[in-house]
């Protein structure tokens, strides 16, 4: 049974339009899953449900074995870390730390024992009496994380909790969420629009596209086989080809695309004479120079270079082929030059059918 | 090049402290002449003007009522003006721009027509004691400087940590108090003193609302001069200047002049 579960959520803002509609999310217990997708698909939404900030319009929020739709956000005990940290500006770091306790009627002696703790845990030793206003923007997150670790939650929510930081920082502060979230086996939900990040810390991403979870996979599984059109693009697919599955034999695809065959490993439920798109990224194609009359192999396909760029080590190309254009990474030395003719394979096991979005 | 703007520059500011200031210096000077009418350069020294002040009765019972009225009215604006200023800030609602409108709208409607209006119904139809029709008028007067110096404050206030505070355990009731108030604790000194200014200084609703026995100082100073020449008013005046001076100088030693424009 699933520590947290969302059944058929129904959510709107001023009662118009549903953000999320029988939205449905099941997470573990001790583990961080990550709620990932651009701008404006409801991940903050999704979060502030949980949380408490929001109510449902229709729909059952149960945690613990316990229907929680209706308790009310002081009483959940859940942390929430914010983008914007929303210490509380007229407090010092110690009184920020310790409110969640004085809230709890938590005795002072133990108060001013577990709040250092819980500093010394962030890396904030010695802090207790600054003020928000004498704190860097990493440090400002690490006090709201003390802040909303020291009640013990039985959850952890982040909404964006690096955004505001920059980039060096934001790397050496998700392995601190994540190394804090092990020690403590507290089971977190972290709202990101960053690939990296989310794949990076997370036991579980849930990929969501305008108020539905397209996929909820382990990173990796997700990073190799996406199921939609959707996580493909999301997650940095940049080749979309069409696609009719000719048969369907022990777990291998065979495809047909502009009278040529290909092959595919099954990853997905797809099924024979439907056509899909077969998604591939740039480096897991191979190219090279086409010569006359050599025996085309498996999988394969003649193209000419059309666009060059250089990324740094490497070159990126736009290959014109008979099933459109392909893009392709390759570190060969020298480059093709445009106009070049060169053959392109597709490994069977990298070129993953998902559903036409 | 430099020089001129700086010489004019000089000029400037002493002509602007000069308008400003003048009057004032007259002013103190005259409450110290020895004769019975307005006399600059005054004849003499002599301080009977400013015991003359407490000789008047009606000074003393006007500067009660004025101050009770102040105080009082002050209290009950703010019980009125901080959540109104809260709701506006804090929530969206259907109406809220016409609430808004009304709110601030007593500073913009006349003082004389707000008075006269507010004679009309709360005293003559229906017969609401001078007393309280002048503490209405009043709280009326000072409800948007409340309102709006406390939104001001409130506008610079990031809402999220009221839910940090709940998801921590405070209850909405608490966290108001916890949480918010500490928070615009500037806003709202500044608003209960500029409102309490505007209270004590005002004539025109005053003016309408007073009657035997209950009338304000700025009234009571009117008639006064209506009657006398001698330099009483001149005298009092500079007991108010250096009463705001006092008060200034207090808030300035506590908490400082700056808190008026820190937005924390
Ligand atoms: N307070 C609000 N009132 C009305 N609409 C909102 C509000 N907050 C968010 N929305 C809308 O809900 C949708 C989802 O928003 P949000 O959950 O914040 O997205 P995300 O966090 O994924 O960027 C957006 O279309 C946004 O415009
Ligand atoms: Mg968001």
């Amino acid at each position: 049974m699933s520590l947290i579960s969302l059944e058929d959520v129904t959510v709107a803002y001023d009662n118009k339009i549903n953000i999320l509609e029988k939205f449905n999310l099941n997470v573990e217990k001790g583990k961080l899953i990550s709620l990932l997708g651009p701008s404006g698909c409801g991940k903050t939404t999704t979060l502030r449900l949980i949380a408490g900030f929001l109510e449902a319009k229709a729909g059952k929020f149960t945690f613990k074995d316990k229907n929680y739709t209706n308790i009310p956000v002081y009483r959940r005990n859940f942390g929430f870390v914010f983008q914007n940290y929303a210490l509380f500006p007229h407090l010092n770091v110690f009184e920020n730390v310790a409110f969640g306790l004085k809230q709890r009627k938590v005795p002072k002696s133990e108060i001013r024992k577990r709040v250092p703790e819980m500093l010394e845990l962030v890396d904030l030793n010695g802090f207790e009496d600054r003020f928000v206003t004498e704190l860097s923007g990493g440090q400002r997150q690490r006090v709201a994380i003390a802040r909303a670790l020291v009640i013990n939650p039985d959850l952890l929510l982040f909404d964006e909790p690096l955004s505001n930081l920059d980039a060096n920082l934001r790397i050496a502060m998700r392995v601190e969420i994540r190394r804090i979230q092990q020690e403590l086996g507290i089971t977190s939900i972290y709202v990101s629009h960053d690939q990296e990040e989310c794949f990076s810390i997370s036991d579980e991403v849930a990929i969501m596209n305008k108020g539905v979870i397209e996929q909820l996979d382990s990173p990796s599984v997700i990073y190799k086989y996406p199921k939609t059109e959707f996580v493909a693009r999301f997650i940095g697919f940049t080749n979309f080809i069409d696609f009719e599955v000719e048969s369907s034999e022990n777990g291998k695809l065979l495809l047909n695309s502009n009278h040529s065959k290909f092959r595919a490993l099954k990853t997905n439920d797809v099924k024979v004479n439907k056509s899909y798109k077969g998604v591939i990224r740039p480096e897991s194609i191979k190219m090279k120079s086409y010569i006359e009359n050599e025996k085309q192999s498996e999988n394969s396909i003649k193209g000419s270079i059309k666009i060059s760029t250089f990324l740094g080590g490497l070159h990126q190309y736009v290959v014109n082929t008979e099933l459109g254009e392909i893009t392709v990474n390759s570190d060969r030395e020298p480059p093709y030059d445009a106009g070049e003719n060169v053959i392109l394979s597709l490994p069977e096991d990298k070129l993953v059918l998902v559903e036409k979005g | 090049m430099k020089n001129e703007r700086n010489y004019l520059l000089t000029l400037m500011t002493f002509l602007v402290y000069f308008f400003l200031l003048g009057p004032l210096l007259i002013i103190i000077v005259v409450s110290f002449g020895p004769d019975r009418y307005l006399a600059f350069p005054p004849n003499g020294f002599s301080l009977k003007w400013y015991s003359n002040i407490f000789e008047v009765s009606m000074f003393m019972t006007t500067f009660k009522i004025s101050i009770t009225i102040a105080l009082l009215g002050n209290f009950i604006a703010l019980l009125l003006g901080l959540p109104a200023a809260y709701a506006l800030s804090r929530y969206n609602f259907r109406f809220k721009n016409t609430l808004n409108a009304i709110f601030i709208s007593p500073i913009l409607i006349p003082g004389i027509v707000l008075g006269f209006t507010l004679l009309k119904f709360l005293i003559i139809s229906y017969n609401i004691p001078m007393f309280t029709g002048l503490l209405i008028g009043h709280i009326i007067l000072m409800i948007p400087y409340i309102v709006r110096v406390i939104s001001s404050s409130l506008a610079n206030l990031d809402f999220s940590i009221e839910e940090a505070a709940m998801s921590l355990g405070a209850n909405r009731f608490k966290t108001f108090f916890i949480i918010v108030l500490p928070n615009i604790h500037s806003g709202i000194i500044a608003g209960v003193l500029l409102s309490f200014l505007e209270s004590f200084n005002t004539v025109d609703v005053s003016l309408f609302l007073s009657g035997p026995g209950i009338s304000t100082l700025p009234i009571q100073m009117l008639n006064y001069v209506e009657y006398n020449f001698d330099p009483t008013i001149a005298a009092m005046s500079v007991l108010l200047m250096v009463f705001t001076v006092i008060f200034m100088f207090v808030i300035e030693r506590t908490l400082g002049l700056t808190f008026f424009t820190k937005s924390r």
